[in-house]
């Protein structure tokens, strides 16, 4: 049987390599997915980012083109490395541990070798680059930025990190995305959609021809162009009146929650995070943790209301029909509530009613009817939950959701945090225990947008929309049900009345007479509003936030804002004037009151913010 | 002549026809550059292996023009030509990648080995038939060894050690004429002692096989069993077994060990001594049922894998045409060389049929290591698919190869 041989040997190996074949080709398909990995290359279109304009139509973000210098290790020749070195001014040791870090990567994918050069730099560079075989250029977009303010709502565009590589499949190592502000906002409408084209590549890393006939290739999708509700020239301007100060402004336009600016100070230029002084300017930013120019103010600060908040106290107090309009109380310098505990007040025309004690900003009056509030109900329990959901209804202790991407909810106590503070039922509590709030200066704390919602809600006689700062995108208005629902408090529109005549009056005869508006029906509501830090484990008191809240004109509001001056001292002084000096800008476009204009310009609080510094005992309230 | 074409057998001519027009079809699609330029463009891979086809015809008509005793009547200076020719590398040949194994004539250069196999299958025919000659005595074994050791072993010292190999195919034919038992069971025993060593390591190995022979000892109780041949195969397993790391750190070169390694998928490195298989893997793999397309398969056209026209042709059959492809080709083999096992059974002379033995055997060695080279089941070897890889050395030696047999196939009636 010695002839079988050769037809089982045949008839082993054909069996053999049929089912190797078989699960090769067949059975295991992981291979296609291998195969795609090996041969096809993808090749990104990115689109240009969207444009960003005031609500005016001012362009205030466009884009600029800017050129990295990259290279293929493997196809790096030798070249005069000082020369080279001293083109892309760079020493030759960064050059030499630039390409190291390159070839460490991948020696047959590009890396950049130097980012981000100017045109300028580009057109030296361009004719003398092909003597230098390996390195070549890319062209890259980078933002650029027609104004010099309104870089904390701006934001920036940064590459993209490791973490939201793995978070979001769309983005790879070296895409850009907007960070902070309108561009992490609305980073998927601004950046559009990448195109891709695949090409087959060969083992030299050649493209050979499209893969598939392009079957798999998309276009890009141009970045949207986004209008905001920001009035740029409003901004500049509050931003100048910022400076030297700390603290946030936020106007928005009571008929329709538009945020018509927003400053925070201290800010920086837009300009100076882009290109290659970008990484070196963010370091000096990031790290600088006395004045924290990338903290937003006038989202993420929460400030003590101060006096303001009385408008709501008084309010809350009419709506609970606690108090009528003719009810007059004496104030005799202040309120004593409880045996030996007296809450202060300042010199002023006593007795008041609701309209001359918000114009007078009596807080003896208001720490009655707060009080009352309060004790209308069996509990002090029950009386705080109600007097809360009032408060809550303006939108305070809530992130209010606006459309940039920090904020903090503040606070707004309840019953719970009270019995906690407490320890009820151990121990009981009773309203006068909280009588602070009435005033702004309790535990209540808010930031500067809430309350400029707050003062909005006010103009409108109780209802207001989400602030917001998108107005539309692709010229299509914004239709986000979020920012289109009108929100509508508890209190009932007749009740507005006399708050607001008494916040008008308040420029009558009240605490900001010398801040009128010529020919204009200003509404406002100065604050003062204690505050403390920690130093060296010791609390000290600072000199006070100086506060205010206002709306412009009385009647068919055009404007209401918030503004908080930090260490201002009283509510007029600072945030007063600067108050006032932005109603004026916004709505007659010149200021006439040059006088008041230069005293804001003129004077600034870095002494106030340095004596906590200065690690030597220090007067506040000067 | 034209009743010697009657009598050709066509089947094979077919096969082997076939296998040569795919061969080129597939070479086309690993050497393309631009799909305009002219398939005689001699400055082209494809264009030549186009020329070495049509000379194929030529050499084809010349072999079957020659009078069928020409081949038994001149075995001997045949080979002894051929061996010479071996020697005359040493001096005159050219050395290409480390292996002096070409005679150069300008730009075209000449591979003797591959028609050193059609004059070993001669010799071996030639000397088996001899009326004297007994395979089963030792001096027969002897010369026969001879015969097919000294072509090997010149084929060796080039250094080929793939090409070598092929030459282990004449045991075949060896023992079809009588060769013992012994040696094959030897052969087999060997290769299976080192494949487990290899994978599981002498300690694993050696209890396996005491406990393996003292079962049969034990339970073999039709005949009575002789012990020594107990003892010397026990003696000889174990011996061969703990020597394996011996010869593979020490007697093979360091790219043959890792080329071990590699299948033993003790070494992964991918962009290293795996990187052939790995690409010749993904291209077959990624081929599916019916394959990317001839002229779109991707790894085959981004020249993925390394030496894909000659020895690795394989693997674009299996990017582009499939599993159907591959299918083919491995069924068109085993056809081909059934029926040349068909063919070897009815010559009527000794010669005819050990010749036609060497053929197919020769054949199959080629077929079975270059495929399960390149689907990843056996070491890297550089030897080509026979018909198919490109290489004018190659094509025609294996033309003459069969057609000689064919002739004598043709003739076999008047042979006797």
């Amino acid at each position: 049987m010695r002839k079988l041989l050769p037809i089982i040997l045949v008839s082993f190996a054909a069996f053999l390599f049929l089912i190797r074949l078989f699960y090769l080709q067949v059975l295991d398909e992981s291979f296609d997915e291998v195969s795609t990995n090996i041969s096809v290359r993808k090749v990104y279109d990115y689109p240009q980012r969207g444009y960003i304009y005031d609500r005016n139509g001012k362009l205030m973000v466009g884009n600029q083109p800017a050129y990295d210098v990259m290279a293929v290790p493997q196809e790096v020749k030798d070249f005069d490395t000082l020369e080279l070195a001293s083109l892309l001014k760079l020493t030759p040791e960064r050059l030499k541990i630039q390409l190291e870090k390159a070839w460490r990567y991948s020696p047959r994918l590009s890396s950049v070798i130097t980012p981000q050069l100017t045109k300028k730099e580009y057109a030296v560079l361009q004719e003398r680059m092909h003597k230098y075989q390996g390195f070549y250029i890319q062209k890259r977009s980078l933002r650029d930025y027609t104004i010099n303010h309104s870089a904390n709502i701006l934001g920036y565009i940064a590459e993209v990190g490791d973490r939201e590589i793995s978070q979001n499949s769309y983005y790879q190592s070296g895409d850009l995305k907007g960070k902070q502000g309108v561009e992490e906002q609305y980073e998927e409408a601004l950046r559009g959609e990448r195109g891709v084209k695949h090409y087959l590549r060969d083992i030299h890393n050649k493209n050979i021809k499209p893969f598939k006939e392009g079957k798999f290739d998309t276009l890009p999708k141009k970045g949207s162009d986004l209008h905001l509700t920001i009035d740029a020239e409003l901004q500049a301007y509050g931003e100048k009146l910022m400076k030297g100060k700390r603290g946030g402004i936020v106007a928005i336009e009571p008929s329709s929650g538009e945020i018509l600016s927003l400053i925070t100070a201290p800010s920086y230029d837009p300009d100076i995070l882009v290109g290659r002084k970008r990484s070196k300017n963010f370091t000096e930013l990031y790290y600088d943790t006395i004045h924290k120019p990338l903290y937003n103010r006038a989202l993420q600060a929460i400030y003590a209301p101060g006096s303001p908040f009385k408008a709501l106290t008084g309010l809350v107090a009419l709506q609970e029909e606690v108090v009528g309009l003719e009810e007059s109380f004496r104030c005799n310098g202040g309120y004593t509530y409880a045996r030996g505990v007296r809450m202060g007040c300042h010199n002023h025309p006593s007795p008041v009613q609701m309209v001359t004690g918000i114009a007078h900003s009596c807080n003896s009056y208001f720490a009655q009817i707060y009080r009352r509030t309060i004790e209308k109900y069996d509990t002090p329990q029950k009386g705080i939950d109600v007097w809360r959901g009032h408060m809550a209804s303006f939108g305070l202790g809530d992130y209010l959701g606006y459309d940039l991407p920090v904020g903090r909810a503040g606070l707004l106590p309840n019953s719970d945090y009270y019995n906690k503070a407490y320890s009820y039922p151990t121990y009981n509590w009773y309203a006068s225990a909280t009588l602070s709030n009435a005033i702004g200066q309790g535990e209540v704390l808010t930031t500067p947008i809430q309350l400029a919602n707050a003062t909005a809600a006010i103009a409108n006689k109780g209802w207001f929309y989400r602030p917001h700062i998108i107005k539309s995108i692709d010229d299509k208005p914004v239709d986000n049900e979020k920012y289109t629902t009108k929100q509508v408090t508890t209190i009932d529109k007749e009740h507005f009345e006399p708050i607001i005549q008494g916040m008008h009056d308040v420029y009558n005869y009240g605490t900001a007479t010398f801040l009128r508006v010529p020919g204009i029906e200003v509404c406002g509501k100065t604050g003062t509003s204690e505050n403390y830090v920690k130093i060296d484990g010791e609390r000290m008191q600072l000199t006070d936030h100086s506060i205010f809240i206002a709306f412009a004109p009385k009647d068919n509001p055009k404007i209401a804002l918030a503004v908080f001056v930090e260490n201002g001292y009283w509510g007029s002084r600072y945030a007063g004037r600067i108050s006032t000096l932005m109603i004026e800008k916004y709505l007659k476009d010149n200021i006439e009151r040059k006088d008041l204009e230069n005293w804001i310009l003129s004077h600034t609080l870095e002494d106030e913010y340095a004596k906590p510094y200065s690690g030597e005992p220090f007067k506040i309230n000067q | 002549m034209p009743k010697t074409l009657l009598q050709i057998d066509w089947l094979t001519i077919l096969i082997v026809i076939i296998l040569m027009g795919f061969g080129w079809v597939n070479i086309y699609s690993t050497t393309f550059v631009n799909p305009d330029e002219s398939i005689f463009d001699l400055s082209k891979i494809y264009g030549k292996q186009l020329l070495w086809i049509i000379l194929g015809v030529v050499i084809a008509i010349i072999v079957l023009a020659l009078e069928s005793k020409f081949f038994e009547r001149f075995a001997s200076i045949i080979y002894i030509a051929a061996i010479l020719s071996l020697i005359g590398l040493f001096i005159f040949g050219k050395t290409i990648a480390g292996q002096t194994a070409w005679y150069s004539f300008g730009s075209f250069s000449i591979q003797p080995a591959e028609f050193m196999k059609t004059a070993v299958a001669l010799a071996l025919a030639k000397y088996i038939s001899e009326i004297n000659n007994d395979l089963s005595t030792f001096v027969s074994q002897l010369k026969a060894f001879a015969i097919i050791g000294i072509p090997l072993a010149l084929i060796m010292l080039q250094p080929d050690a793939g090409s070598a190999l092929i030459y282990l195919a004449f045991v075949i034919p060896l023992y079809r004429e009588g060769l013992p038992q012994a040696y094959l069971s030897v052969g087999f025993l060997s290769v299976a002692i080192f494949v487990i060593t290899l994978k599981f390591g002498f300690g694993i190995f050696a209890p396996f096989f005491v406990a393996v022979l003292i079962i049969i000892y034990l339970f073999n109780r039709k005949r009575k069993p002789r012990f020594w041949i107990y003892a010397l195969t026990l003696l000889f397993s174990l011996g061969f077994s703990y020597s394996v790391n011996f010869i593979l750190n020490s007697v093979l070169l360091p790219h043959q060990k890792e080329r071990f390694d590699v299948i033993l998928g003790e070494t992964n490195d991918i962009r290293g001594s795996a990187f052939n298989l790995y690409q010749s893997e993904v291209a077959i793999g990624s081929g599916g049922w019916l394959g990317k397309g001839w002229l779109k398969g991707s790894q085959t056209q981004g020249r993925f894998v390394p030496e894909q026209h000659t020895d690795y042709i394989f693997s674009t059959v299996g990017e582009e045409w499939g599993f159907l492809g591959t299918s083919a080709v491995v069924l068109l083999f085993a056809i081909l060389i059934l029926r040349l096992f068909h063919l070897a059974e009815r010559q009527k002379s000794q010669f005819s049929r050990v010749y036609g033995y060497s053929v197919l055997s020769v054949i199959f060695v080629h077929f079975f290591v270059n495929i399960a080279m390149v689907i990843g089941l056996f070491p890297t070897v550089g030897i080509p698919l026979p018909f198919f890889s490109y290489g004018g050395s190659g094509l025609w030696g294996f033309l003459i190869l069969v057609l000689v047999f064919l002739k004598l196939d043709a003739k076999r009636k008047s042979l006797d």
